[in-house]
């Protein structure tokens, strides 16, 4: 083991687990405010197929990045519409949205399969992904905004008597859920893996929803979940190419096994669960109940 | 009402006295999607061949990101529901659900690429890609500069263990300092993890990547990193043309216009067809002459031309597996049977396949 080496691991483990931290902090604040989007691996395809487009359009990263949280914003926006406006059940909708998204960003995408890009550098976004969690930890802690938010994902009632509005508040979250998504997406197409491939996020977004119940909704948790499940990915790359007995497909499931994991630890003693979950996660509003 | 329809087309064809018989459906099974420009990619050419091959006898139909699970079954039963005459199912790990359909469906045609149980309506079919491995490990063996080789495979089936024995009985053949780093993704494609175990290799030494995974994102990131890299399946050079040596090309389309043109003819019958560089279903791309010297681009040349005409076999003996057995005499060559169902590293590659 040298120096060198170790560095190398390093630098893959920051590049690789970065768009996990993006959703993942994305969705941990849309489910606070007490709505469960299930729709992040749509979000982030196409944030991802449309940061790529654009990028091949007008050749400029900022319009690419730009345009990318857009298509978040518009496609959570609408997420954000039916559940709060029009009641819709929150995980069908979600479960729709990507599906949905799946399918546009194929639509979108279609001609735009293999046209050659120069990959952006990652590590503007791997530094702004550590600062993004730490800025939404000191939201939710430090501020009275975030503390509002808060009380809108554990009582959405007691939140409307105080005089808050709830539905802006959520929609709000979900809006920013939906960029963090897109910026997500975006950063797998242009700096990670620069292409445009139908799919190409291969089920990111479902280990990022894992990721916010494993971090019993703590932004921090987020964080470090991001990297225990990015870390652990490349460590038995590492290990296999190093020509030691691995069980790889151990690993490929590793994630998800924690997760169930800590579903069960948190849900074994009814306090716990009320210490972590938002008390109204998935629970519609209804204004003037 | 389907039968209804079809009732009905089928008189309005006769009525017409239209000189069509009935075009026979062909549908196909992806693995993932057309665009990934590489299997799926080469086994949509093949389709466009097919049409372009047989007009108007034939309609065509595909269905794209079929997990290898129960959802292939569904996938597979869908399209001999709805009239197809041929199936191609284009992945290994469709087999059984392959053969589950196909035994409900006695009077469809299946064809289950690389696999290798066949049944009277169950054809199988694959080409010997591990010729093309062989001419890549040649090349690897002498373009290394750090004796380091780095294998990106996807599932421990024979196909891909079979690439892997080849590649590096080629490569210590012309370098025995040679050293192959394994890693298994455990999935075809994934651009992010297959990018993740290009960087682990190069991270680790190697400075030729190599890959069994179905996407140009490992030859992006050698091109980044400033090594070299095989593309995978169709030719990846314009993706990453300061990296991209060669390119093992699938040609699907002449077979499938064939097998396509006995279902019409009524001639079809199952059997297994395992071809390769001489019946041109393995293909390889252009040598990048841009990073090889011209005397290793005629040596790669004469390599094809050898095992073409049968001179050359990359499994040649004498063959050793790990513990040191010999398990290919001196003078002969490894009976197919024992490449289809090869299972273990020969005798140099570290680690051990994966159960």
């Amino acid at each position: 083991m040298n120096f060198d080496l170790i560095l190398g691991i390093l630098q893959i483990v920051l590049i690789a687990t970065t768009p996990l931290v993006f959703a993942g902090i994305g969705e941990l604040v849309t489910e606070k405010s007490g709505v469960l989007n299930l729709g992040v691996e749509g979000m982030m395809l196409v944030g991802a197929v449309s940061a790529f487009i654009i990028l091949v359009i007008t050749e400029s990263y900022f319009l690419a990045f730009f345009v990318s949280i857009l298509s978040g914003i518009i496609m959570s926006g609408l997420f954000a519409f039916l559940v709060l406006f029009l009641m819709s059940n929150q995980i069908a909708t979600g479960l729709a949205l990507t599906i949905f998204g799946i399918g546009l960003s194929s639509m979108l995408g279609k001609q735009y399969i293999g046209t050659p890009i120069d990959g952006l550098s990652p590590w503007f976004f791997v530094i702004f992904s550590f600062l993004i969690v730490f800025l939404v930890s000191y939201f939710f802690y430090k501020t009275k905004a975030g503390l509002i938010l808060r009380a809108v994902g554990e009582s959405h009632n007691s939140a409307h008597a105080l005089g808050y509005s709830v539905i802006k508040i959520r929609f709000l979250s979900i809006l920013f859920g939906g960029s963090m998504c897109a910026l997500a997406g975006s950063y797998i197409s242009i700096c990670y893996a620069p292409m445009w491939q139908e799919g190409m996020t291969a089920g990111r977004g479902w280990i990022a929803l894992a990721l916010v119940v494993f971090a019993t909704w703590k932004p921090e948790r987020v964080l470090i979940g991001a990297y225990i499940f990015g870390g652990v990915t490349i460590l038995q790359m590492n290990l296999q190419a190093l020509g030691l007995r691995f069980p790889g497909q151990f690993f490929s499931m590793a994630p998800y096994l924690a997760t169930i994991i800590v579903l069960v630890l948190i849900s074994s003693n009814k306090l716990r669960i009320k210490l972590s979950a938002p008390a109204s996660l998935t629970i519609p509003f209804y204004k003037g109940r | 009402m389907i039968r209804i329809i079809t009732f009905l087309s089928t008189f309005l064809v006769f009525s017409f006295g239209s000189a069509y018989a009935d075009p026979k459906k062909v549908g196909f099974i992806y693995i993932g999607p057309p665009g990934d420009h590489g299997w799926t990619y080469m086994h949509d050419v093949g389709r466009k061949y097919m049409e372009s091959q047989l007009g108007d006898s034939i309609t065509t139909t595909y269905l794209e990101n079929i997990p290898e699970n129960a959802d292939a079954v569904r996938a597979i039963r869908k399209l001999a529901d709805s009239g197809h005459d041929l199936i191609f199912t284009t992945s290994f790990n469709y087999m059984d659900q392959t053969h589950e359909v196909a035994k409900d469906f006695p009077d469809i045609k299946f064809e289950h690429a690389t696999g290798y149980i066949q049944a009277d309506n169950v054809a199988t079919y694959s080409a010997r890609f591990y010729e093309g491995r062989m001419i890549e490990g040649h090349i690897a063996g002498h373009m290394t500069e750090t004796n380091t080789i780095g294998y990106i495979a996807s599932f421990p089936i024979p196909e891909v263990v079979r690439g892997i024995n080849a590649f590096y009985l080629a490569a210590a053949k012309v370098n025995p300092d040679i050293k192959m780093k394994i890693i298994w993704v455990f999935t075809w494609y994934d651009p992010g993890k297959e990018a993740d175990a290009a960087n682990t290799l190069i991270n680790q030494g190697a400075d030729i990547i190599v890959q069994h995974t179905d996407t140009y994102a490992p030859c992006q990131a050698a091109q980044k990193a400033g090594v070299y890299a095989f593309g995978q399946a169709s030719n990846q050079e314009e993706f990453c043309p300061d990296a991209h040596l060669t390119s093992i090309e699938d040609i699907w389309g002449p077979y499938y216009a064939a097998r396509a043109k006995a279902v019409v003819d009524g001639t079809w019958s199952s059997g297994d067809t395992w071809d390769g560089m001489d019946k041109g279903m393995v293909v390889m791309s252009p040598y990048n002459n841009k990073l090889m010297p011209a005397s290793l681009i005629q040596e790669a040349v004469n390599m094809e031309v050898g095992i073409k005409d049968g001179t050359i076999h990359p499994f040649t003996g004498p063959i050793y597996n790990q513990a040191g057995e010999l398990v290919v005499p001196e003078g002969e060559v490894a009976p197919d049977g024992m490449l289809l169902g090869m299972n273990f590293y020969v005798q140099g590659i570290d680690g051990e396949v994966p159960q």
